[in-house]
């Protein structure tokens, strides 16, 4: 399949976070903007940060693990 | 920056030459590069060498801010890069023996076919985890003194005062997908367009959030020689294009051993009472070196690494020279505290 490349994308990161880069707002469930210091951000996904939403690294003292390999061979990879 | 005081022949020999003007006395650089030649058998431990060490960060400063009152033509000046290869060599010697004796090359690079980005993050993430050197975040988070503090913020001062700026220098060496992990990066490092979100500029306003003088350089003269040596390997690494594995090796592991000592840092600065303006520094790395540590493990290093192969053993080489370096600066700082002494060399300049 050929692919324009999307406005953003969001990077599973192996046994980590989600990283997101590109054109997004994060907002509450009412739609008020959470505070946000940068363009590319980690999101928490192993629900121990204590920063979040963002990723403070706390999943490497938790030994998260993220229940399957993430295979970029069977995935389509994006263009650059 | 402004002139430090020597530490010996080497550094001596060198301010007194940078005082005049490029080229204007051949004897005077003639003599200084059979002294270097000289004394450098005699030097014990490069690493912990004041005098050495002081010379480079002298010659780097050069192509950073540059010297007060040192003319710029100096940068380029043959006799001086000439100089600062004689020093750079076994200083880089050094550096590589310190990473073999911390993690063996032989444990660090897989002999299999070069890993894929994943792969690489992967080994660094490792050696950032294996990494069990005395831990300064702990201490700073629950014992450290005010004054202790002030000394942590001086040890500190010489990089991040100019936070970002040495692996910058890779930027135009990287092509493709590394360095636009690298730009990404040193976008965040360097406020995202906004000066007074600048690392520099957030560490600064900690400076003066307790009493201490923020201009760049201002702490030279006060730190040991291992503080400085800390801030070469970065300049070393960043000055030589040979040397970009290592520069992308470095920055990943500094960013892999970042979000949690920011936040027992934090921790101990709140501990003595100093609010978000102090802490914002290192509140903000919590979650900057959160998401730089995904992009510099996989993206600069694992980009990198794809792209050229060969590369792998810098890359693990430059992550295992900082873990060794820092714990070496962190030994001799924990040493002093946990003896009641001052880690710093001297006393504190007075006020200007």
């Amino acid at each position: 399949m050929n692919q324009e490349p999307a406005d953003g994308s969001i990077v599973v990161c192996p046994d980590g976070p989600l990283i997101v880069r590109g054109d997004f707002e994060i907002v509450t469930p009412s739609g008020d903007l959470l505070p946000r210091q940068r363009k590319t951000v980690a999101l928490c996904r192993c629900g121990a940060s204590a920063i979040k939403p963002y990723c403070d690294g706390t999943h490497k003292l938790i030994g998260f693990r993220t229940e399957y390999p993430i295979d970029s061979a069977q995935g389509t990879k994006s263009q650059p | 920056m402004k002139i430090p005081e020597p530490r010996g022949p080497i550094s001596a020999g060198l301010l007194g030459i940078l005082a005049g003007e490029p080229g204007g006395d051949p004897v005077a650089q003639t003599s200084l590069e059979q002294l270097v030649t000289g004394q450098l058998p005699l030097v014990e431990d490069i690493v912990d060498d004041g005098d050495v060490q002081l010379a480079l960060l002298c010659l780097y400063e050069l192509h950073y801010g540059g010297l007060d009152g040192v003319d710029d033509r100096w940068e380029w000046n043959p006799g001086l890069i000439r100089i600062r290869q004689l020093l750079e060599e076994p200083f880089e010697h050094a550096l590589r023996a310190s990473a073999e004796l911390a993690v063996p090359e032989s444990d660090r690079v897989p002999s299999a076919a070069a890993p894929d980005s994943d792969g690489v993050a992967a080994l660094l993430f490792g050696l950032a985890q294996a990494d069990n050197g005395p831990s300064l975040s702990r201490y700073v988070a629950k014992k450290a003194t005010l004054e202790q503090l002030g000394e942590f913020l001086i040890h500190k001062s010489i990089y991040q005062l100019k936070e970002a700026d040495p692996h910058t220098w890779a930027i135009p060496r990287l092509a493709g997908r590394a360095k636009a992990a690298l730009v990404e990066i040193q976008a965040d490092e360097y406020g995202g367009g906004r000066p007074d979100r600048m690392h520099s500029a957030l560490f600064a306003r900690t400076m003066r959030g307790l009493g201490l003088d923020d201009r760049y350089g201002c702490y030279v003269d006060t730190v040991p020689a291992i503080s400085l040596a800390s801030v070469n390997m970065m300049s070393l690494f960043g000055l030589n294009r040979r040397l970009r594995g290592a520069i992308a090796g470095h920055l990943a592991i500094y960013e892999m051993t970042s979000s949690r000592p920011n936040q027992l840092y934090g921790s101990g600065f709140r501990r003595h009472g100093f609010d978000a303006h102090v802490t914002g520094y290192f509140d903000e790395h919590v979650e900057a070196d959160a998401v730089h540590e995904q992009i510099a493990g996989r993206d600069l290093a694992g980009g990198l690494v794809e792209t050229e192969p060969g590369l792998l053993a810098d890359v693990l080489f430059g992550a295992t020279a900082v873990l060794a370096i820092d714990a070496r600066l962190t030994v001799h700082i924990m040493d002093a505290w946990e003896n009641g002494r001052s880690s710093l060399r001297t006393g504190l300049p007075t006020a200007a």
